[in-house]
C-alpha cells in the first residue's frame, strides 16, 4: 500500500457514505428502498446500541462491529463512516481553503477532563433518567437533524424551482411540494449544534469530536488497544512539523514522535503530506500520552452545554402560536396524551429509545410526524409525534416503522398496522358545522377509513358524525379534514399504550344489482 | 404567458359562444350541447367500462363532436382515495384509459388528467392504477397537490361560493371532461358530476364550513364547465362512501351515463343509487339556479343495454 492511497481511499469512501446519507435524508420521493436504507444505519454507533439493548437480538450488532473495527484499525469510524465527522471535514476543508494562511492545526493538548466529564455525564444521566442527552450529543442524530431541518428544504426549493420552470414547458415530471416548517423551537437545537460543530470544524478541524463527542471519546478510549496505529519511524522524521500542521486532530506532537491515539481519526492526512515517509499506518506502535487541561476551553465548551441547556430551558415556557380564524369553534380540545408513531407501543417505552434523529420525520410521505416540542415533556423534544392539525397518517404506509434505527418504532407488517390504535376519536358537537351552522359537512367521516367516524340522521335532511372508538385506530385524517378552528369539532386523544382497534365490521348491501334503469 | 394564453381562450370561447347564442338554441345554455349531438344523455348497461363508453359515444357521435383537433383535453376523473380499483372509490381505470384514446382518436393535442387527492397523492394516483392507465394511453397525469397549481377565479353569481383557486390546467385546457365516479357520501349523500368539482379546487375547506350544497352548486356556475360528463356506474359504492370499507360496500350495476348535462347525470345517477335526488340538495339547488336540468322525463335520453 502506498501512503497516499490511504487516504484517497478513505476520501472516496467516505465522499460515498455522505453522499448516501444525504440522499437517504433528502429522499423525498421515497426513491429509495428501506432495505438499503437499514444497510447504511447498521453500523451507526449510538442507534445500534440502543437498538441491541432495545430488542437484544445480535441482528441489532452494528456497534458491536465498530468496536471491533475500533480495536482493529483505531477510530476509522470517525472518518469513514460518521456522517458528522465526515461533513466535519468538508467544512473543516473549505475553511482550510480559505484561511489556508492563516491555519495551521499544530498540536494542541488534548481536553481530558472536557471529554471524559461529558462521556461520564452522558452515561450517567443516560442510566438514571434517560436518554436526552445522547439525543442532544449523538452525532448520527445530529446529522439527521441538520438534515432535516436545513437540507431537505434547501433540496425541496431547487425542486420547487426546477418543477416551475418544467412545468412552464409543459413536463410534469418534477412536481411542487409545499415546504413546511416545523415548530419553530424545535430548530433551536439544530441551529446551535450548526454554529458549534459549524465553526469548530471551520476553524479546529476535528476538536468537536475531540472534545465534545461522546461517540468519540469512547472509541478514543477503545483505540488506545487498537492494533493498526499511525506511528513515527524515528529514522526518518526530520522534525519539521508538517504532519502536525496538518493533523486535523491536532493529535500529532512531532518532537516527541509521538500520536495521540485517542485522538486520531485516522484520516491519513500526515502520512500523505511526509516529505520523508516518516509516518505509516501500521501495526502496534508507541504509547499514547495524556496531557493537562486548557482551563479556557474548558470554559468555553461549559459556556456552550450551559446556553444549550438554557435554550431548552425556554421552550417550557412557550404557548404555541395560534391562528385568527374567520369563525371560532368554542370548545377547546382536551387531549390527554399525545399520539406516538405506529410501531411505538407506547410512549413511554419510545421516548426511552429515540434519539430524535428525524429519519421518519423526513421519510414520512404525508409530514404528519413534527418534531415534538413539549408534548412528550422537555427531555423529549424533537422527538416526533403525530401532528393532525398538520397531516394525518396514510392508512396503507409503513414506512417510519420500516427505518427506525434504534426500533424506537418496531416493523409493523401492512394488516398489523391497520389495526393498531394509536389514539382514540373525540367528537365535540359544539364546534360541528353541522350544528353551529345548520348545514351539511361531513369531511371527517369522508376522510376516516374504518368508519369510526359515521353520520347519523340530525335536524331536518342534515346528518352529523357519530363515532365508534372500538374500531379507530387514531390516524387522524378526521381531526385534520375538520374545517373549523382554532379547535376542531373532532380530535384524536393519544393512547400512552397503543392498543389493538377491533376490525370493521361490514355487511352486504340490500340493494341488488339493477336489471334496468331506474330512470 | 399563461394568463394570456387563458385570456385568449376566453375571448375565443365567448365569441365563440356569442356566435352559438346568435344562430339559436338558448334554451339549452347550461348543456352546450354541441350542433349533431342528438341526446341529452346516453345510458348503457349490460358492458365492461370501456365496451360500454365505445357504444354510448357512438351514439352521441363520437368523440369528434365534443373536441376539435389540436385541442387539449383535460379529463378530471374522481382520483380521491388510496384506494386499489377494485374496491372503486376512484373511476375505474379502465374507463379512464378508453377515454382518452378517444380524445386522441378525435385529434386531441394532449390529454390531461389530475385530481386534488384526499389520502397522499403519490400513494393514490399510483394504487388507483389510474395513473399508469393514463399514461399507457399517452395522457399526461398532472400533480395536483400544492396550492402552486391553482389560480384564483371569480364566481360573481356564487351565493355563498364567490371565489375559488382552481387548477391551472382546467383554465389552460380547451376541453374539460368530467368523469366522477358514482358513490355514496356519508354527508351529502351522493357523489357524482358536480360533486367531483371538490377536486379542482384548492380550498375545499370552505366549502364544507360555508354550506357545502351551496358551494356545490355555486361552483356549478363557473364559465368553463364541462363538454361531458361521463359517470362511471359499473362498480356502486352504495354505503360507506366516499372512501368506503370493504368489498361489501359495492354493487355491481354495470353502467354507464354520458351526459351534457350535470345536473340531470347527477340526477340519473341518484336514482342508480337508489336516493331521491330531491334529498340530495345541490341537485335541486343547482336546478333552481338554471345549471342543468333535474326533470329527466323533458330530456331526449338514449338508454343502451348491451
Amino acid at each position: 500500500m502506498t501512503s497516499s492511497f490511504l487516504r484517497k481511499f478513505r476520501i472516496g469512501f467516505s465522499a460515498v457514505v455522505l453522499v448516501c446519507f444525504i440522499l437517504v435524508f433528502v429522499d423525498f420521493r421515497s426513491l429509495i428502498p428501506e432495505k438499503y436504507i437499514n444497510y447504511l444505519l447498521y453500523p451507526q454507533f449510538i442507534p445500534s446500541l440502543i437498538k441491541y439493548i432495545h430488542i437484544k437480538t445480535l441482528a441489532a450488532g452494528g456497534f458491536i462491529f465498530v468496536i471491533l473495527l475500533t480495536m482493529l484499525s483505531g477510530r476509522t469510524y470517525c472518518s469513514f463512516l460518521c456522517p458528522l465527522g465526515i461533513g466535519q471535514d468538508l467544512f473543516s476543508r473549505i475553511g482550510g481553503k480559505i484561511k489556508r494562511r492563516f491555519r495551521r492545526f499544530g498540536f494542541k493538548r488534548p481536553h481530558t477532563i472536557i471529554r471524559y466529564s461529558i462521556l461520564a455525564i452522558v452515561m450517567g444521566v443516560t442510566i438514571i433518567s434517560g436518554i436526552f442527552l445522547v439525543t442532544l450529543l449523538d452525532p448520527y442524530s445530529i446529522f439527521g437533524r441538520f438534515m432535516t431541518c436545513f437540507g431537505k428544504p434547501v433540496v425541496l426549493l431547487v425542486n420547487n424551482l426546477l418543477a416551475g420552470i418544467l412545468g412552464r414547458f409543459d413536463i410534469y415530471t418534477l412536481n411542487n411540494i409545499p415546504i413546511k416548517g416545523f415548530s419553530l423551537l424545535t430548530y433551536a437545537v439544530p441551529i446551535v449544534f450548526f454554529l458549534l460543530v459549524g465553526i469548530l470544524s471551520f476553524l479546529k478541524g476535528r476538536l468537536y469530536c475531540n472534545m465534545i463527542c461522546p461517540v468519540g471519546t469512547l472509541l478514543g478510549l477503545i483505540s488506545k488497544i487498537s492494533l493498526f496505529r499511525i506511528k513515527f519511524i524515528e529514522s526518518k522524521c526530520t522534525h519539521c512539523g508538517r504532519c502536525s500542521v496538518a493533523c486535523k486532530s491536532s493529535c500529532i506532537d512531532f518532537l516527541n514522535q509521538d500520536v495521540d491515539v485517542s485522538r486520531c481519526v485516522d484520516c491519513f492526512n500526515c502520512i500523505t503530506i511526509c516529505p520523508e515517509k516518516a509516518l505509516s499506518y501500521s501495526l502496534l506502535g508507541s504509547k499514547s500520552t495524556e496531557h493537562k487541561t486548557d482551563e479556557s476551553k474548558r470554559k468555553f465548551v461549559a459556556g456552550s452545554l450551559l446556553m444549550l441547556f438554557g435554550i431548552s430551558h425556554l421552550a417550557r415556557g412557550q404557548e404555541k402560536s395560534v391562528p385568527v380564524p374567520k369563525k371560532e369553534s368554542t370548545v377547546k380540545e382536551s387531549k390527554t396524551s399525545p399520539v406516538c408513531p405506529p410501531g411505538a407501543g407506547s410512549i413511554e417505552d419510545f421516548t426511552k429509545h429515540c434519539t430524535a434523529c428525524s429519519l421518519c420525520i423526513t421519510a414520512c410521505p404525508n409530514n404528519v410526524l413534527q418534531p415534538a416540542v413539549k408534548q412528550y415533556g422537555i427531555a423529549g423534544l424533537m422527538q416526533p409525534v403525530m401532528d393532525y392539525h398538520k397531516s394525518f397518517c396514510t392508512y396503507n404506509c409503513t414506512v417510519c416503522t420500516e427505518i427506525c434505527p434504534t426500533y424506537a418504532l418496531k416493523p409493523l407488517l401492512l394488516e398489523a398496522k391497520k389495526l393498531t390504535q394509536l389514539g382514540k376519536v373525540n367528537f365535540i358537537k359544539d364546534n360541528c358545522i353541522v350544528k353551529t351552522e345548520k348545514t351539511a359537512c361531513g369531511a371527517c367521516s369522508e376522510a376516516c377509513p374504518t368508519k369510526a367516524v359515521y353520520m347519523i340522521p340530525y335536524e331536518g335532511n342534515l346528518v352529523i358524525p357519530e363515532t365508534n372508538q372500538d374500531i379507530c385506530i387514531g390516524c387522524g385524517h378526521c381531526e385534520f379534514a375538520c374545517p373549523t378552528t382554532p379547535y376542531k369539532a373532532i380530535f384524536v386523544d393519544g393512547n400512552p399504550i397503543h392498543v389493538a382497534a377491533k376490525k370493521p365490521e361490514n355487511e352486504e348491501s340490500e340493494i341488488k344489482s339493477p336489471v334496468d334503469f331506474p330512470f | 404567458m399563461r394568463r394570456r394564453d387563458f385570456f385568449k381562450t376566453s375571448i375565443g370561447a365567448g365569441i365563440a359562444a356569442g356566435t352559438a347564442l346568435s344562430l339559436g338554441g338558448y334554451e339549452k345554455l347550461w348543456a352546450a350541447s354541441p350542433v349533431g349531438v342528438k341526446y341529452d344523455m346516453i345510458a348503457v348497461m349490460g358492458g365492461n367500462p370501456d365496451s360500454m363508453f365505445d357504444l354510448g359515444i357512438q351514439e352521441l357521435g363520437g368523440m369528434g363532436a365534443f373536441i376539435q383537433k389540436g385541442q387539449k383535453v383535460l379529463l378530471k376523473p374522481n382520483i380521491g382515495w388510496d384506494v386499489i380499483p377494485e374496491l372503486a372509490a376512484n373511476t375505474n381505470p379502465l374507463l379512464v384509459k378508453r377515454i382518452i384514446e378517444h380524445c386522441f382518436k378525435a385529434g386531441a393535442k394532449e390529454v390531461y388528467v389530475f385530481d386534488h387527492t384526499c389520502d397522499n397523492w403519490v400513494n393514490t394516483y399510483k394504487n388507483s392504477g389510474i395513473e399508469k392507465a393514463a399514461k399507457s394511453a399517452g395522457a399526461k397525469v398532472v400533480p395536483a397537490n400544492s396550492e402552486t397549481y391553482y389560480q384564483s377565479i371569480e364566481i360573481p353569481a356564487g351565493v355563498k361560493l364567490k371565489n375559488a383557486k382552481v387548477h391551472e390546467l382546467l383554465l389552460e385546457t380547451d376541453v374539460f371532461i368530467n368523469v366522477p365516479i358514482l358513490k355514496d357520501h356519508n354527508s351529502t349523500r351522493m357523489t357524482g358530476c358536480l360533486k367531483n368539482t371538490m377536486g379542482i379546487v384548492w380550498d375545499r375547506g370552505f366549502w364544507h364550513s360555508n354550506n357545502l350544497h351551496q358551494c356545490i352548486a355555486d361552483y356549478a356556475l363557473f364559465e368553463k364547465k364541462p363538454a361531458l360528463n361521463i359517470i362511471d356506474c359499473y362498480n356502486v359504492m352504495v354505503k360507506h362512501g366516499p372512501q368506503g370499507v370493504s368489498k361489501e360496500d359495492l354493487v355491481l350495476m354495470k353502467s354507464l351515463i354520458i351526459t351534457t348535462d350535470w345536473v340531470a347525470g347527477d340526477t340519473a345517477a341518484a336514482k342508480m343509487l337508489g336516493v331521491d335526488p330531491q334529498r340530495i340538495d345541490y341537485i335541486p339547488i343547482a336546478h333552481k339556479m338554471g345549471l342543468g336540468n333535474m326533470n329527466l322525463d323533458s330530456l331526449n335520453i338514449k338508454r343502451i343495454k348491451m
